[in-house]
């Protein structure tokens, strides 16, 4: 394609992709991003291609990748278009019924439609789908429509036109108050005001000044940023150049972990088509304005997606944060201003100049704006990427899109804002949410992880893995997080496995006091809040550990015991060929007997005991039944009469 | 032997500032390790204090300052996976090897590692196995999956 020179050619090119769509086109559109990857949407495409090959439609059919849509819970997905049936859990065998009955009789396959668990009824649109119908995607919804590695995709649904809006008909000044008006806050974590860091990086002294994306996303249960970043690479490159152009900066770095590599390709590949294009590089569009991009890989390590541990890391040096009394707007990459925002941040850019900040600040809450994309995780029915206006509650995520609690467990608590996060009990579930509630709660918003726990979830446990995170992740700067998470750990490490004292609850609160106060960077001013809040919102459960050696929840190793409980028991033998520590004492016809001296306590009874027999049971804080007598274990079960 | 290669990775890095990492980072996808002649070659050519390099080298998890083996598997450790039994996955895991995390086995064959978060969140546990990633995973999956690398 020709580089663009003016906002007429970018128009006329966007007209031309347009004139070339038939909308009576069969197309497949299949996720291919990392999580229905992890479900073998791969093997679903190639079937796709063999098959369409052997019933005869080659060159008929357009197969399209596209990114997450979201519901990966009930991946690989895929829709068929142009009347958008959605299929979802679609396996390879799947596909010649699809290719036969949908693309060549347009007739459905209904058991590949979503089932309402509840109803049972099928779903034929998405939008009547529960998980979506009360979700509102304005970031997300374009990935189902978009094949990532194109750029005539984003440009067919209106890409770049926010750029070309901003360059044309505004200065500098008038993106800087549309953002300001906005109110949009910083979505990776501290929800600060974005205007006010852009404006003190555009009057800050010193030049180059940078501008950052941050896809660092190391909070473990969040994935938003890899959705957004392979899914729709060139809105948030869009959103970048825009804020660039308002900051009055020429050179940007995106910052992206290696564990995303789909993420680090398919920018790469948006950096190429934009540059191509005349969108990126020197004198865009033909307005005057130079940008270029570079993109930089993280090498692993949680510390540096904060702020100034990231710009150390972008000079290639080790990624430890310094003190922030001069902010990193003003002094960051090599001593530069620096912005650094979000991946969420930067994608929100472009719908604000093409809708106004009025629109933008008529969704979400008082003071905080626009949408939230949670990645909802853990013990919920339906997983996935959940995108809601501030303000909805936790109730509502959880219940109405989540679907529920999974196996019709009960629910004990949800884990916000990742380690640096902490858990919310049930009574506060009708909390609305937004930045400023979270935080009231001992929690806060993070990047957006949403990890939802049942009663299997032992919160102290939950609190020792947290701090054990934290703990592996200190880069060690600084005294207070390095020794204190040290100490924290090693005293909620003897809690589970049955060595706490009642000193020991007084010693922690200490030591979360001295860590939030004195730490050097958020890791280890945040570190507190895991503890803090499985201390306020769960004593009883610490109380159980420590006073009565017991786990409520059955899930501490140490502090419980497995047996098999004689009356269920089938002799069927699962459990004695699987158990790895051959602790299991039974033979066929023989009800089976755990040799509590040679149990692991790993589980593998428990998870391999067929459910319609549930023999294997847990207890704790009790002792285990005594075995029956010998002579009472033999099964006598009726032998079935011989036929002549 | 390695010398070549890794001359031809640091060629494309020479002219610009702030590529240490990257530099690594490619060396480390090259010989899925960090071997210590390209610390001295790197060190030489860019005049990088050795000490320097191993630093950086050394603070990173996604290098690694061992070899490693043939089949590279990472359990995630995550806390959605966490919640869901990456725990019991990790003890499988080292049970079917025969090694703990951040070991390898002893005829080259497989190395274990964890990793905080794969982005896969909803599926867990999952695992990524040669770049490859497995999500629902449970014992019988994992044998499978295992016993498919050769």
């Amino acid at each position: 394609m020709k580089s663009l020179k003016s906002p007429s050619d970018l128009e006329k090119l966007r007209k031309d992709i347009l004139a070339k769509k038939d909308p009576k086109r069969l197309a497949i559109a299949a996720c291919v991003s990392t999580g229905c990857q992890a479900l073998g949407a791969q093997k679903v495409l190639e079937a796709f291609d063999e098959e369409i090959k052997k019933q005869g439609l080659e060159g008929k059919v357009e197969i399209k990748e596209t990114g997450c849509l979201g519901f990966c819970e009930k991946g690989p997905r895929i829709v068929i278009y142009p009347e958008e049936i959605y299929y979802f859990q679609v396996k390879a065998s799947d596909v010649p019924e699809i290719v036969s009955k949908t693309l060549i009789s347009n007739e459905i396959v209904e058991r590949l439609l979503y089932t309402d668990p509840v109803t049972g009824k099928k779903a034929r649109y998405l939008s009547e789908v529960p998980f979506y119908k009360y979700q509102n995607r304005l970031l997300l919804e374009s990935n189902r429509k978009l094949d990532p590695k194109k750029i005539e995709n984003y440009l067919a649904i209106g890409g770049y036109a926010a750029l070309a809006k901003a360059l044309f008909q505004m200065t500098p000044e008038d993106v800087m108050k549309e953002v300001k008006d906005s109110n949009l806050r910083g979505r990776g974590g501290g929800g600060f005001p974005t205007y006010r860091k852009w404006e003190s990086t555009r009057n800050a002294l010193g030049e180059p000044k940078y501008v950052i994306v941050n896809c660092d996303e190391g909070d473990p249960g969040a994935f938003m940023n890899r959705a957004l970043m392979e899914g729709n690479p060139h809105s948030i490159l869009e959103g970048l150049i825009i804020g660039a152009y308002a900051i009055g900066s020429h050179e940007g770095f995106i910052y992206v972990r290696q564990e995303y590599p789909l993420a680090v390709e398919n920018m790469e590949t948006a950096i190429k088509q934009a540059e191509e294009l005349g969108l990126l590089g020197e004198d865009i569009l033909g307005s005057g304005f130079d940008f270029k991009v570079k993109i930089h890989r993280g090498a692993g390590a949680f510390v540096s997606g904060e702020s100034s541990a990231l710009m150390t890391a972008i000079e290639g040096k080790v990624g430890e944060p310094r003190p922030k009394y001069v902010h990193t707007s003003e002094k960051g990459v090599w001593d530069k201003p620096s912005t650094l925002n979000n991946v969420e941040t930067w994608a929100n850019i472009p719908l604000i100049i093409n809708n106004g900040a009025e629109w933008f600040a008529s969704i979400g809450t008082a003071a905080s704006k626009g949408t939230k994309i949670f990645a909802l995780a853990g013990k919920v029915n339906n997983t996935g990427l959940v995108e809601v206006p501030f303000g909805v509650s936790l109730r509502d995520i959880i219940y109405k899109i989540g679907g529920g609690i999974r196996n019709g467990k009960k629910f004990k608590g949800v884990q916000t804002g990742g380690p640096s996060g902490g858990v919310i009990p049930k009574q506060h579930l009708d909390s609305p949410v937004d930045f400023d509630e979270l935080t009231k709660l001992g929690s806060m918003m993070g990047s957006g992880g949403m990890i939802v726990m049942d009663e299997d979830t032992c919160m102290v446990e939950l609190a020792r893995y947290f701090v054990n995170f934290l703990c592996d992740e200190s880069c060690g700067k600084c005294t207070p997080c390095r020794e204190g998470l040290k100490q924290a750990n090693k005293i909620l490490n003897g809690i589970v496995s049955g060595k706490g004292t009642e000193e020991d609850i007084k010693k922690l609160e200490k030591i979360a006091e001295v860590t939030s106060v004195a730490s050097l960077c958020a890791l280890g001013k945040t570190s507190a809040n895991p503890l803090l809040t499985t201390l306020r919102y769960f004593s009883d459960e610490y109380e159980a550990h420590i006073k009565e050696k017991r786990c409520p929840a059955l899930a501490c190793k140490e502090l419980i015991s497995y047996y098999i409980d004689p009356e269920k028991c089938k002799a069927c033998m699962i459990c004695h060929r699987n158990c790895p520590a051959d602790a299991i004492i039974g033979e066929k016809m023989k009800i089976h007997v755990i040799d509590q001296s040679k149990c692991t306590k790993c589980g593998t009874c428990y998870d391999m005991c067929p459910p319609r027999f549930r023999a294997v049971k847990k207890v704790s804080g009790e002792p285990v039944p005594p075995p029956i007598p010998e002579e009472e274990r033999l099964i006598k079960r009726a032998k079935k009469e011989k036929r002549d | 032997m390695y010398e070549d290669r890794i001359d031809k990775i640091i060629d494309k890095y020479e002219t610009e500032k702030g590529i240490l990492i990257q530099l690594l980072l490619d060396i480390q996808h090259e010989f899925n390790w960090i071997p210590k002649e390209a610390i001295k070659r790197i060190s030489e050519r860019l005049k990088i204090p050795y000490s320097q390099i191993f630093r950086v080298a050394s603070f990173y998890t996604a290098l690694s300052l061992k070899p490693i083996g043939r089949h590279l598997v990472r359990v995630c450790v995550g806390t959605a996976c966490y919640v869901r039994g990456a725990p019991r996955i990790l003890d499988s895991v080292e049970n079917k090897l025969g090694i703990k995390s951040g070991e390898t086995t002893s005829d080259g064959k497989f190395s274990l590692e964890t990793v905080n978060c794969l982005g896969c969140c909803a599926l867990g546990p999952v695992i990524e196995i040669d770049r490859k990633y497995f999500g629902k995973l449970n014992s019988a999956k994992l044998e499978k999956i295992l016993s498919s690398c050769n």
